[in-house]
């Protein structure tokens, strides 16, 4: 191995587990964008209801059952949330992006006060379940078996959101409310139940994400802040509404949230500003970006 | 009487009772009023970016944030002069809002509001990890009084009257703006993009110049409020400080000279007066107030435009 590589393989090897969980976050956002024309800016208080549900119902130490009942209660409540949306944005649907976003926000102030007040101001952390919170040997590192099991999971998702959206008739009627959903309507589908599930099942993933991303981050008041900022960078450089792209961006903004601390320490910051607007300047509709339909 | 002479004495009339304002309140009430200011003359700065322009910017505490880093900077390290630390706080805004502006303003509809989302968390979390200048997570702390002229301002009288001065001022650079052809090239801007290119404007460089003008704007405004709390933190960059200032001008009633400054004194009297007898709970208001003025007031809120040809013209309130 090249000595560089070598160096850095811890960071590299983090960077691909963090870019699997902000996958696992961005997917919806990106995907409700493309097919609203929302932006939801809820999406990083779901991740932290997902936190928050990890240390409520698993504790600190979880067992597997408890674990996987916090994945499913969070994934439950994360679509109810979902669909609440939904229906809320959908009643604002003639008026500005603006005002659908501040819609959002207002309910994210709600919801992050709400969740402070049920579970205080503290720190909380959360292991990873049994069997998973041990280290493994990799070319002769010791790696932490839960972020190889996220990289795994997030490659497993990534491949079951290509296929669903690409290769099923769900998929179909997906791609084509995103490219236009006035057709989609008049051809005789009611595409605000397809917005509707799509809303449902982007919260839910957001939700999880929060679950599984728990052992990593843990769950603590502004986490909510950083995962929109993350999942929104991601967006944009991938370019809205496409399932691939949310894919490069999150392993790119993975490497760099990873590596670019490890290399550059303090500059990761200007680094994150520097490949978005890098990416806006050469591509400004992102570097997948679906000027029509999308495309997994 | 022609309109804008009652303007004129409408604006007259206000300031004379702000000045007369200290000399009748208590000393809590002062440091409110000049809080108040302050944040009014960054909503102010703010509508020139959402209400004239038509770019409705979730991270303008990007740009009042950096002013008050800088304000409290020069300060501590240089010199404690008023109107010294201000110039610095205007220049380090338009400095921020230029960098950010020139990515941020080639977007447009809901690109752009991530991507100025995105600066301000950004520019929070490099004022987090930046030890050596910002403090870290502390944030800037004793601040030392401010001085005009020779004379302490550490009196909250005496500083609440050099508010007023400085948001008179800024007031009065943001109207002569509004007014001057500037101002009418960027509203045509808002309400018909295309036809202003067709026109032959470059559209880019007079959003830039909106954008860096409310950048300093905002920063000035950011080093008023360096100078009263005499402490800066993280917390007046991010989220925390866009957020509110966004609501006030969406409160008031953008593009219109007096509704983002009443926004803006309703916003620091739920947050600052009355959120901490609702037990700390002035976000959960916050929140409230946005959900009810997106649902109750759309007619506030249906003027602003953002995207390219998102429709006629409407009336514009000047």
């Amino acid at each position: 191995m090249p000595a560089w590589i070598d160096a850095h393989f811890i960071s590299l090897l983090n960077g691909l587990a963090i870019g699997s969980l902000l996958f696992i976050l961005a997917v919806g956002l990106s995907l409700i964008f493309g097919m609203m024309d929302v932006l939801n800016l809820a999406h990083g208080v779901l991740f932290l209801a997902g936190a928050y549900a990890a240390w409520w119902l698993a504790g600190a130490s979880p067992s597997w059952p408890q674990f996987l009942a916090a994945v499913l209660v969070a994934g439950a409540a994360g679509a109810l949330a979902g669909s609440g949306l939904s229906l809320l944005v959908e009643r604002l649907a003639r008026r500005s992006h603006l005002d659908q976003a501040l819609l959002t926000l207002g309910l994210t102030l709600i919801a992050a006060d709400a969740l402070s007040a049920a579970f205080g101001d503290d720190v909380h952390t959360i292991n990873p379940p049994p069997g998973l919170d041990g280290s493994a040997l990799i070319f002769g590192k010791a790696y932490p078996v839960y972020r190889l099991a996220l990289i795994g999971l997030g490659a497993v998702l990534a491949a079951a959101v290509h296929l669903v959206v690409e290769r099923t008739s769900i998929g179909a009627l997906i791609r084509a409310t995103v490219a236009d959903r006035h057709m989609v309507a008049s051809v005789g589908v009611d595409e605000r139940r397809v917005k509707l599930a799509v809303f449902a099942v982007g919260a839910a993933l957001a939700a999880i994400a929060g679950v599984l991303g728990a052992p990593v981050y843990g769950a603590r008041p502004g986490l909510d802040g950083t995962a929109l900022l993350l999942a929104l960078v991601v967006v944009v450089i991938g370019g809205l509404g496409s399932v691939r792209g949310a894919l490069v961006g999150a392993l790119v903004i993975g490497e760099i949230e990873s590596l670019g601390r490890a290399v550059l320490s303090n500059l990761a910051s200007f680094v994150l500003f520097g490949a978005l607007a890098l990416v806006l300047v050469l591509r400004p509709r992102g570097l997948f970006g679906a000027a029509s339909g999308a495309r997994s | 009487m022609t309109a804008q002479a009652r303007r004129r004495l409408a604006w007259l009339a206000a300031l004379a009772v702000l000045a007369v304002a200290p000399l009748v309140l208590g000393t809590y009430a002062s440091a409110t009023l000049s809080r108040i200011l302050a944040f009014a003359l960054f909503a102010a700065s703010l509508d020139l970016l959402v209400g004239v322009t038509g770019l409705p910017s979730l991270g303008h505490g990007a740009y009042f944030g950096t002013g008050a880093y800088a304000a409290g900077w020069v300060a501590i390290h240089v010199t404690r002069s008023g109107p010294v630390t201000l110039v610095a706080a205007a220049v380090a805004g338009a400095v921020v809002a230029a960098i950010a502006g020139s990515v941020a303003v080639r977007a447009r509809g809901v690109f752009f509001l991530m991507l100025t989302l995105a600066v301000g968390e950004i520019v929070e979390q490099i004022a987090q990890s930046w030890q050596s200048v910002t403090g870290g997570s502390d944030g800037l702390y004793s601040i030392p009084s401010t001085e005009l002229a020779g004379i302490s301002l550490g009196d909250v009288r005496w500083f609440c009257w050099y508010a007023l001065g400085v948001f008179a001022a800024g007031m009065a650079v943001l109207r002569c703006i509004g007014g001057a052809p500037l101002g009418q090239t960027l509203r045509g801007i808002r309400d018909n993009e295309p036809r202003m290119r067709a026109l032959g404007y470059r559209t880019y460089h007079y959003k830039l110049a909106a954008f860096v003008i409310a950048g300093a704007i905002a920063g000035v405004a950011g080093g008023l409020l360096a100078a009263q709390q005499r402490l800066v933190t993280p917390a007046d960059l991010g989220f925390a400080s866009s957020v509110p200032v966004l609501l006030a001008v969406i409160i008031g009633g953008e593009a219109t000279w007096w509704g983002p400054c009443l926004g803006a004194a309703i916003v620091v009297i739920l947050r600052d007066v009355l959120g901490p007898s609702l037990g700390g709970h002035g976000s959960l208001v916050l929140g409230v107030v946005f959900v009810a003025v997106v649902f109750l007031l759309p007619g506030g809120l249906a003027r602003i435009r953002i995207g390219a040809g998102a429709g006629p013209a409407r009336g514009t309130v000047r």
